[in-house]
């Protein structure tokens, strides 16, 4: 019996042995720092630049998120925290990236905006913000469940020239160092993140694309449905842990 | 020469290299000294950012330190490991070094080659097989 419960409780926990702790307790002391004081994190230009582009009308509607939403402090309170999620309109799991642009190209009818432009890393930095310090919550059940699976066998899948899945760094080896870089248990609760190495802010997506890099595997595109739905198990591993968007990591 | 070509293949197929160790060396003699420049370099195995061996700084600690690792290891077990340990540790987390068969989604650029040749699989027996 007590066998039985000890498996139930397994099958329900994420299939790693270690409590979710957040990337930023493995960055040096300067980047917590960083991350730490808004007057210094870089990422909060992207922020004010999200600011202005939500005030800013645009496209045949020629209407601005803040036409539709009114102040992202009530109407984008806890969106972030419950986001990768299924969406209706959309008949597909949507993270907030694909919210974003879908009412880019829907509501405002504007461009689709580039992956990683400014102003798009910009409006998911400050449409963030009111979430943040809120823990992470999605809901993979139901419809969004296929995504979910799809991403959870991503993670543990062996791939590239190197033969590495997600599983090999981030969740058996944790707090251990590559040369002299602290690999983390690769949460997602920083992005959009500045990166130092980037010298800019960036999504979630990019920095994903970058692990795909690194063990030598072809890149999914933006917008992959790979990428969405290994965003969406993210998430759904990072349960519990508060969101830090906008972040810095090295 | 025929048949160590034979042996070769029998080694480096998936059934056959199911073992602890591959007898029969991939290339000519390995050389110690080029072998622990395959070590260390950034564009060769770049075996540091994992293991440590004394006198190399600095080095990462997935894997374990490598210090004494000729005194526990035959040169065929060293071979094994790196040309491909998952057939020792099907868990481990560190790459197959030589081999292509069975990998997913590797990048265009790298599609069909191994990480290093055979040449450098046998400098890295040496150089390891010596570390006692
Ligand atoms: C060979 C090791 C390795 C593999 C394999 C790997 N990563 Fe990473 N990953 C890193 C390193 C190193 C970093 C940067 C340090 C850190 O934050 O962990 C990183 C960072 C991350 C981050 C950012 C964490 C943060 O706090 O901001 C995420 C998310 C992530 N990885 C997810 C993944 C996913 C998903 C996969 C598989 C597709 C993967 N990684 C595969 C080494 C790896
Ligand atoms: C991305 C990480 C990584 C890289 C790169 C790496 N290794 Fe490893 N290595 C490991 C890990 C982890 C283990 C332990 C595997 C286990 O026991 O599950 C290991 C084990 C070994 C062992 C067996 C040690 C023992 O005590 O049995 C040898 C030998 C070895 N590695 C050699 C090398 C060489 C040579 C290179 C470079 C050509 C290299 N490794 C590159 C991670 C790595």
């Amino acid at each position: 019996m007590r066998i039985l419960a000890l498996s139930l409780a397994l099958l329900a926990a994420p299939a790693w042995s270690q409590s979710p702790r957040s990337g930023l307790e493995f960055q040096g002391e300067d980047i917590r720092r960083l991350q730490g004081d808004d007057f210094a994190n870089p990422a909060m230009l992207w922020a004010e630049r999200g600011a202005a582009a939500w005030q800013r009308k645009q496209g045949a509607a020629n209407t601005s998120c803040a036409d539709c939403h009114g102040a992202v402090e009530q109407s984008m309170r806890g969106v972030a925290a419950r986001l990768p999620a299924w969406d209706a309109r959309l008949g597909r799991v949507s993270t907030l990236e694909g919210r974003i642009t879908a009412c880019i190209t829907r509501e405002q009818r504007a461009a689709e905006p580039a992956p990683e432009s400014h102003d798009l890393v910009g409006l998911l930095a400050y449409v963030a913000l009111p979430s943040r310090g809120m823990p992470l919550r999605v809901d993979v059940a139901g419809p969004a469940q296929a995504s979910f699976e799809r991403g959870r066998e991503l993670y543990a899948k062996r791939i590239g020239q190197m033969n590495l899945a997600c599983t090999h760094c981030h969740d058996r080896q944790a707090g251990k160092t590559l040369l002299a870089e602290k690999i983390s248990q690769g949460q997602p609760t920083a992005w959009p993140a500045y990166r130092m190495e980037w010298q800019a802010a960036g999504t979630l997506e990019r920095r994903l694309r970058a692990c795909f890099l690194g063990v030598r595997a072809e890149m999914p595109n933006y917008r992959d449905d790979d990428l969405v739905a290994l965003q969406l198990y993210l998430a759904w591993r990072a349960q519990g842990l508060p969101l830090e968007a906008p972040g810095v990591r090295r | 020469m025929k048949q160590a070509a034979v042996l070769l293949l029998a080694a480096l197929s998936p059934v056959a290299a199911a073992g602890d160790a591959i007898d029969v060396p991939l290339a000519v003699a390995g050389d110690a000294q080029r072998g622990r420049a395959v070590f260390l370099q950034r564009e060769q195995g770049h075996c540091v950012i994992c293991h440590a061996v004394s006198g190399a700084a600095p080095a990462g600690d997935v894997g374990p330190a490598l210090d004494g690792i000729g005194a526990r290891l035959t040169a065929a077990q060293l071979r094994q490991r790196v040309v491909d340990i998952t057939q020792v540790k099907p868990d481990a987390a560190m790459p197959a070094f030589h081999r292509t068969e069975g990998l997913q989604r590797v990048a265009a650029a790298y599609a069909g080659k191994t990480l290093l040749d055979a040449q450098q699989v046998e400098d890295l027996v040496a150089y390891l097989g010596g570390l006692k």
